[in-house]
């Protein structure tokens, strides 16, 4: 197949039910050799079970899925050869250390010994365990241990790596440590990621692109700046005046790039489709009337906008709805 | 303190208890098995004891004797006849566990009963087991007894014919054991030995293998290319070594408290390791293909009692398997259990060799090859 030379992963209709539950809807998608692509969607979208049935741990119903070069069902061995995959679940052995974790994975891929000298102390070094390297993985905090199975899922030098949640239940220094980590994988030359993320800010830090996902559908798929752009009239200014006079908010209305003017508390919020442009009007006009501005400021469309227009709902919102089948780590 | 806490954590715990069946069978079941079972494992009718019959006399009279033994093997079936050639066959079979007795028949005892001369009759029996050895004991007294009914010197008519009153010619039973005393400190070391295999089987093939599943950390494995093959075997493997390990440990340890004699025979280790490492292949096996689509940590935990009332009780290591009722013999017969305390009973208490275990061994390594093909075949490679 020679469009693998560019495109790491190929999803075809991908199906996937439980019993009368459907859990993936038949999604298509295609991942380019390179790129960090995220798959971002609240839980019990879908997320995981996609990524198992593109990490062949779970048969697809039906529907065809090419990672690597290999169809996850019919050549299930060639595509975990070129996987690396770091599962939602704490996946590392509290009961080993970091080194003998990595030391046995490196033998289930079949490296050699040589080349488990030379990569390992490597790869623990590039995910600042060195000091850690003989400590069993049970002491480890949770961003050490992911950091260590990010570590253990390179091993065997793989082209394409899954990240399943990979900052998850971690605390905000943490997570910061594992987007570096994986900011730093993207320079590495020709690794494509594919991560599963239910966090906004972090799709739009590292992913090249974004599929948004709900009930097992994929809704919307581009770059993050594009996916804010293709959303209309969501900058939002804030402004507080001092002395506003009287037809003060009819005004502000017909300013340049102002769709709305709703007022709560004192706060003026101008709903514009060019922000910085609507600030800068705002503020001649205040000049000239000799009105107050006490604050301004303006808020960019972020994801959750994205996720807002194309969904209807607010991430929590679907976060927080009553999740099934989650299953991450029983197996069934 | 507020009654309404103590009332949630009550109503908390009763919930979870009766969504978890494991628990509410173990809680229940177990009792009543546990009843069941050491009912019938202790102090039953021991029957079905092969016993070998060796008749160098061949007369009426040395017939008549043999039929008083098919008597009882067809009456309250205690025995099983097998007719034997000669002494030394019978005796070589005995030392390696396939008969449990020998009643010999001398050439001369149809004369000497004509004599009235003591005729006799020996019996070499196999006391490793004593609850089998006083059993057969009973057993040939009282045939004997019956058989000098016949010949009393006191019935009338027969005493005024007696030649010479310095003769007995009663029947005298010259019981032979083959062994030392065996106290049954001994007779249950083999048992603690493959309980000792078992609790590491439990442990290691059941408790932990479910714990890691339910952590996720299987997953991790999964994801690499490893077969399901490969997974079970290397999983089946080490439990295998950390029973050999402990399975050692308590021959030794046990060995020296019950004080087996020549310990540190280099020969006997050798088979006992043999015996000790298929044992461990067996159990862990058994208890994998138990576990192989369990993924609540609690069903190890719950059965472990259940598990160790079915298989320990009924392998023969603290009550003798002839003395079952046949439902549980059958169990005993899928019990590795009983081939391992058979094997370790015959080195341990008789010091036989090759010839004593190699079929517990064979039936042991069989056992294993089922249970792995099975385990393979149902183990989920994937989620």
């Amino acid at each position: 197949m020679n469009t693998t030379e560019t495109n790491a992963i190929e999803v075809i209709q991908l199906k996937k039910q439980f019993g009368d539950f459907v859990a993936v809807k038949g999604v298509s998608f295609t991942v380019h050799t390179g790129e960090i692509f995220g798959l971002l969607g609240p839980n019990g979208a879908g997320k995981t079970t996609l990524i198992r049935m593109m990490t062949t741990l779970t048969p697809p119903t039906s529907g065809k899925a090419v990672v690597g070069g290999h169809d996850v069902v019919t050549d299930a061995d060639g595509v975990r050869h070129s996987i690396g995959v770091i599962p939602q679940a704490m996946t590392s052995d509290p009961e080993l250390t970091a080194r003998e974790n990595m030391s046995i994975h490196a033998k289930l891929y079949g490296l050699t010994r040589a080349q488990r000298d030379e990569l390992i102390p490597q790869l623990i070094e590039s995910v600042g365990l060195t000091e850690f390297a003989d400590k069993l993985v049970g002491s480890f905090s949770g961003g050490m241990r992911r950091r260590l199975e990010i570590a253990r899922g390179l091993v065997h030098s793989p082209k394409i790596l899954f990240l399943d949640e990979p900052t998850t239940g971690l605390d905000p220094v943490s997570r910061t440590a594992v987007w570096e980590m994986i900011n730093k994988l993207k320079e590495t030359a020709n690794l494509t990621i594919l991560l599963t993320t239910h966090y906004m800010d972090e799709a739009d830090r590292l992913c090249d692109r974004i599929a948004i996902v709900d009930h097992g559908v994929l809704v919307a798929l581009d770059t993050p700046t594009k996916l804010k752009d293709s959303v209309p009239g969501t900058d939002i200014v804030e402004a507080e005046f001092e002395n506003p006079p009287a037809n003060w908010n009819a005004t502000l209305e017909k300013l340049d790039g102002v769709t709305s003017v709703t007022v709560q508390d004192g706060v003026v919020h101008l709903a514009s489709d060019r922000g910085p442009v609507t600030v800068g009007v705002l503020m001649d006009m205040a000049r000239e009337r000799h009105v107050n501005v006490r604050r301004v400021s303006v808020q960019g469309t972020t994801l959750d906008d994205v996720f807002l227009y194309y969904t209807g709902r607010q991430l929590r919102d679907a976060a927080s709805e009553t999740v099934k089948r989650d299953m991450s780590h029983l197996y069934k | 303190m507020k009654l309404q806490r103590i009332f949630a954590i009550i109503e908390r715990d009763m919930r979870k208890f009766f969504r978890s069946p494991a628990l509410m069978m173990s809680s229940m079941i177990f009792p009543l098995m546990q009843l069941i079972v050491l009912g019938y494992a202790f102090g039953g009718k021991i029957k079905g004891l092969k016993i070998a019959v060796v008749d160098e006399d061949h007369t009426a009279e040395s017939r008549n004797v043999e039929q008083r033994f098919y008597a009882i093997a067809a009456g309250p079936a205690t025995m099983q006849i097998e007719d034997y050639p000669s002494v030394s066959d019978a005796v070589t079979d005995l030392r390696t566990g396939f008969v449990r007795a020998v009643v010999y028949i001398p050439a001369d005892f149809s004369r000497r009963v004509d004599q009235g001369n003591r005729p006799r009759i020996a019996f070499i029996e196999d006391n490793t087991d004593n609850f089998v050895a006083s059993e057969l004991l009973t057993r040939m007294q009282s045939l004997v007894q019956d058989l000098n009914q016949g010949l009393n010197p006191f019935q009338p008519g027969q005493r005024l014919t007696m030649p010479t009153p310095r003769l007995d010619p009663l029947i005298d039973l010259q019981v032979v054991e083959v062994y030392p005393y065996i106290e049954y400190i001994k007779y249950l070391l083999a048992g603690s030995i493959a309980m000792s295999v078992f609790i590491v089987a439990m442990i290691g093939g059941g408790i932990t293998f479910i714990d890691d599943k339910s952590r996720g950390l299987h997953e991790g494995y999964l994801v690499t290319p490893i077969k399901k093959s490969e997974l079970i075997l290397g999983l089946i493997f080490s439990g295998a070594i950390k029973g050999l390990m402990a399975g050692t440990t308590i021959t030794i340890i046990g060995g020296l408290i019950a004080g087996i004699d020549r310990l540190w025979d280099p020969v006997r280790l050798i088979y006992l390791a043999i015996v000790l490492g298929t044992t461990s292949v067996a159990m862990i096996s058994f208890m994998f293909l138990l576990m192989v689509r369990v993924s609540d940590p609690l069903v190890p935990r719950a059965i472990f009692g259940v598990l160790n009332t079915l298989l320990y009780f009924p392998s023969g290591a603290i009550y003798p398997v002839e003395g079952f009722p046949h439902w549980l013999r059958w169990i005993s017969y899928i019990d590795p259990f009983t081939y391992a305390v058979h094997a370790l009973k015959g080195l341990l208490l008789k010091n036989a060799g090759f010839t004593a275990i190699y079929s517990d061994i064979f039936i042991l390594v069989g056992f294993s090859i089922v249970l792995v093909s099975l385990s393979v075949a149902f183990f989920r490679r994937q989620i």
